[in-house]
């Protein structure tokens, strides 16, 4: 989707024939990895909460955290490897990048893979340590898996910010000098881009999980087990949801400062308006936008922006057309994911407000307020939609700040590799994700599928069944 | 010592690494891939589970820490690899995805037919992408990728020197992944798989040594460069990787597994340290010099700061895991080794 209108943006100069398959290329492996980064950056922590209670005696808690560790592993492996692909594609997809700003950008990169590796080291440790481990010392090895996942996922963050706002050297006749690493890495958008992945990572997970077990309670699975694990990410998703929209207008005023084209695309604005008018939805026909419902306050959209209602916001015509983005799937991509946060926080509420009344009046009663046939539905729904919604944001990021890959300063089709078969590893990697999503897919089924059935350690269905070292799971829990 | 050189130096010290964690990953699937069917092969597959299952990301992150140092400390150099060796380089991260995806699917695989499926695409992964990783490591070796624009597309990679890198890139990792499995078998009391893994281990030194030698004519005749070095500043651990490799194949006639698996690990450690020292000043041989392709000073210096971090935060808990692995469960219903 997004290259589609990338097309239609790129302007008369000979593009590589390679820019079209690798935005795609590079959409969809970002798009695949992200899902599974999140579940690393926010897992963690729900995992120590059920520890810790597990801990202090909670049974279920503790069953919950073993099995999610398992899970985790699972999502870790895939996670892991679709991020080794990344760092391929980066020089594979976009040499013209790497070799002018590699230096610039690269440090950030350093110091994630160092995060990357804390991470995968004691997930090793906390995976592998059921049964080997002592309880405390044991859970205490997320504490690394935690802070890792922040700084990790704040540099990577900070490289996608620094396109949007490059800083950190100089140029000089077309040479970069000067360069500062650490300026680069701590630019004038990473602060509220990187809250905004947080947060999302955090949604995206809490009400995923949550979602797969308000599944089990609709189909009657009403235990401990299952209330726990509606209600504990829940409560994450919840904190989250309606922090988001607050952390993305400050990152949206952001963009009226600096990257005012891609503003005007995200809200449909054709030509620079003084004292705006804020609309929502709408589809853009590539002259004006058009259905859109207008809120009837005079510089609303001023305001959000600027936080003055008189001020002028910069519409597409401020720039000739080769350097605006594809604008309807700009708006479009910001429009749903501004309405689904919207519902999320609703969503938010409503549970909120519930488990409020549940748990308080001393009645602790956890289960007459989950036990709601709407509100468990719109928890199943809320996980994808999340998804959604954390896929649209960064379309709207990543389509918005075109045709640039670097903002100003360096053209998306003058990064590309000028290699000609870049259709076919596309569609070798659209084939090789497929497999890896059906299989997690199936692989997790069947985890939970043997949970169920009463299974404690998953045995691996292949040979004699003695076991080696070790009881053929990797939770020997006796 | 300039910052490029000691980056370079760091760079290729995650080369070493690599190839040493990483190839004993890469090889232990060579081993599930020859292990028979699913009757008789399933207590090698086990011991391999068992052998890298928790150390088995951990020890790919080396790679990702490689490609990182190269593009931040050496852009242009890490840009002309991509450009010219693009083929490879999409091989090798395919196999990668597919030997991780695999491993993690079979651990938790539904079935026998999906555990089979899964088992299949790791262990098939597992013995190509060396191979491409080594035929990389041989174009960049032979002068074969140039400085800037792009080079020969095919002949890059496929060239007598590549294809030795390549070969023996999957026979070293074999015999070193067959070296440990033997140690770890004999540990966990499989008397008889040990017994099996060493003739099998055996066997793969032997042809390790034959691609060795039958190297030394490849490079004479096509790669001068690297000769010269390999005779002249490299010998010393060039030959020390020569000693260490029967050493490693004596030890594990002798059945001394512990010992002969620090002698294969240091064999593969000094052929590559062997490769790095010889090709020194080039990062690209015959066509760009370490100092030449180096990005800014601050970079190189911010890069030195993250391996002294990486050297404080990431060794000792990498040696507890490693530690943690050889170390049974303690818990009751942890069955002692069975069999």
């Amino acid at each position: 989707m997004a290259s589609m209108a990338l097309a239609s943006a790129a302007p008369a100069l000979a593009a590589s024939d390679a820019l079209l398959p690798a935005r795609n290329q590079m959409a969809l492996s970002l798009g695949w990895h992200i899902v599974l980064a999140c579940f690393g950056m926010a897992l963690p922590a729900m995992i120590f909460v059920l520890h810790r209670r597990g801990l202090a005696g909670d049974g279920a808690a503790l069953e919950l955290a073993k099995r999610w560790s398992k899970v985790s592993a699972v999502l870790f492996a895939i996670g892991a490897v679709s991020g080794t692909i990344l760092s391929f594609e980066m020089g594979l997809l976009w040499p013209g990048l790497m070799e002018t700003y590699g230096d610039v950008v690269g440090l950030a990169f350093a110091l994630e893979g160092l995060s990357f590796f804390v991470e995968a080291i004691f997930l090793g440790l906390y995976v592998y340590g059921w049964g080997r481990l002592p309880g405390h010392l044991h859970s205490l090895m997320l504490v690394p898996i935690m802070a890792a996942g922040v700084t990790g996922s704040f540099l990577v963050v900070s490289v996608n910010a620094w396109m949007n706002a490059p800083t950190g050297f100089t140029l000089v006749d077309g040479q970069v000098v000067d360069v500062d690493p650490v300026a680069a890495i701590l630019n004038s958008a990473v602060g509220f881009q990187f809250l905004h992945m947080y947060l999302a990572a955090v949604m995206v997970v809490g009400y995923s999980v949550a979602g797969v077990y308000a599944m089990g309670w609709l189909r009657g699975r009403r235990d401990r087990l299952h209330r726990l694990g509606i209600v504990v990410p829940f409560l994450f998703a919840a904190v989250a949801s309606p922090l988001q929209p607050i952390v993305g207008h400050f990152a949206g005023q952001r963009l009226a400062d600096e990257q005012p084209i891609k503003l005007a695309a995200m809200e449909g604005l054709g030509q620079t308006t003084e004292s705006a008018r804020l609309e929502l939805g709408g589809w853009w026909n590539g002259e004006e936008l058009v259905g859109a419902v207008e809120v009837p306050v005079d510089g609303l959209l001023s305001f959000i922006a600027t936080n003055d209602f008189d001020a002028e916001v910069i519409g597409l015509d401020a720039v000739p057309e080769d350097e605006q983005p594809p604008v309807a799937i700009v708006h479009v991509a910001f429009q749903t994911m501004v309405a689904i946060g919207t519902a999320l926080m609703g969503l938010a509420a409503w549970g909120g407000w519930r488990l409020w009344r549940g748990w308080g009046r001393g009645r602790r009663d956890l289960d007459g307020a989950i036990s709601s046939t709407w509100l468990l539905r719109a928890l199943v729904a809320a996980g994808p939609a999340a998804v959604v919604a954390m896929e649209t944001g960064w379309i709207t990021t990543e389509v918005g700040r075109q045709p640039w890959i670097v903002h100003r300063l360096l053209r998306t089709e003058d990064a590309v590799t000028d290699a000609s078969y870049i259709w076919l590893t596309l569609i070798v990697l659209i084939v090789v994700y497929a497999g890896m999503t059906v299989g997690a897919v199936a692989v997790i089924r069947s985890m939970s599928r043997r949970w169920r059935a009463g299974e404690t350690d998953l045995a691996s269905p292949y040979g004699p069944s003695a076991p080696i070292g070790e009881p053929a799971g990797v939770g020997a829990d006796g | 010592m300039t910052p490029a050189d000691a980056v370079a130096a760091v760079l290729f010290l995650g080369v070493i690494l690599y190839s040493v964690f990483g190839g004993a990953d890469f090889g232990s699937g060579v081993w599930d891939l020859t292990a028979g069917d699913a009757e008789r092969g399933g207590r090698t597959r086990r011991l391999i589970d068992h052998a890298i299952g928790p150390v088995w990301e951990a020890n790919h992150v080396w790679l990702i820490f490689v490609l990182v140092f190269l593009w931040t400390g050496f852009p242009q150099a890490f840009a002309a690899m991509m450009r010219t060796l693009a083929i490879p380089f999409w091989l090798a991260g395919l196999g990668i995805v597919a030997r991780g995806a695999g491993f993690a699917f079979r651990k938790y695989a539904p079935t026998l037919g999906w555990a089979k499926a899964a088992g299949v695409v790791f262990a098939t992964a597992s013995l190509l992408t060396p191979f491409f990783l080594g035929s990389i490591a041989g174009a960049v070796a032979s002068g074969r990728v140039p400085a800037t624009g792009t080079g020969d597309i095919f002949t890059s990679w496929l060239n007598p020197t590549s294809l030795l890198g390549g070969v023996l890139a999957v026979t070293t990792c074999t015999f070193l992944a067959g070296v440990l499995l033997t140690a770890d078998a004999e540990r966990l009391g499989h008397d008889d798989l040990a017994e099996e893994l060493r003739h099998k281990s055996l066997i793969g030194g032997v042809v390790t040594g034959v691609v060795v030698m039958a190297g030394i004519p490849i490079l004479i005749v096509d790669d001068q460069t690297l000769v010269d070095g390999l005779l002249g500043r490299a010998l010393p651990p060039a030959a020390g990787s020569g000693i260490a490799g029967l050493g490693a194949l004596w030890l594990l006639w002798r059945r001394r597994f512990r010992p002969a698996r620090v002698a294969a690990a240091g064999a593969v450690a000094l052929v590559v340290a062997g490769w790095g020292v010889a090709q020194y000043p080039w990062i690209l041989v015959d066509r760009l010099q370490i100092e030449e392709a180096a990005g800014a000073d601050a970079t190189l210096v911010g890069l030195l700061v993250a391996a002294g971090l990486a050297a404080v935060l990431v060794v000792p808990p990498l040696v507890y895991l490693y530690r943690m692995v050889d170390t049974p469960p303690t818990s009751a219903g942890a069955a002692p080794v069975a069999e």
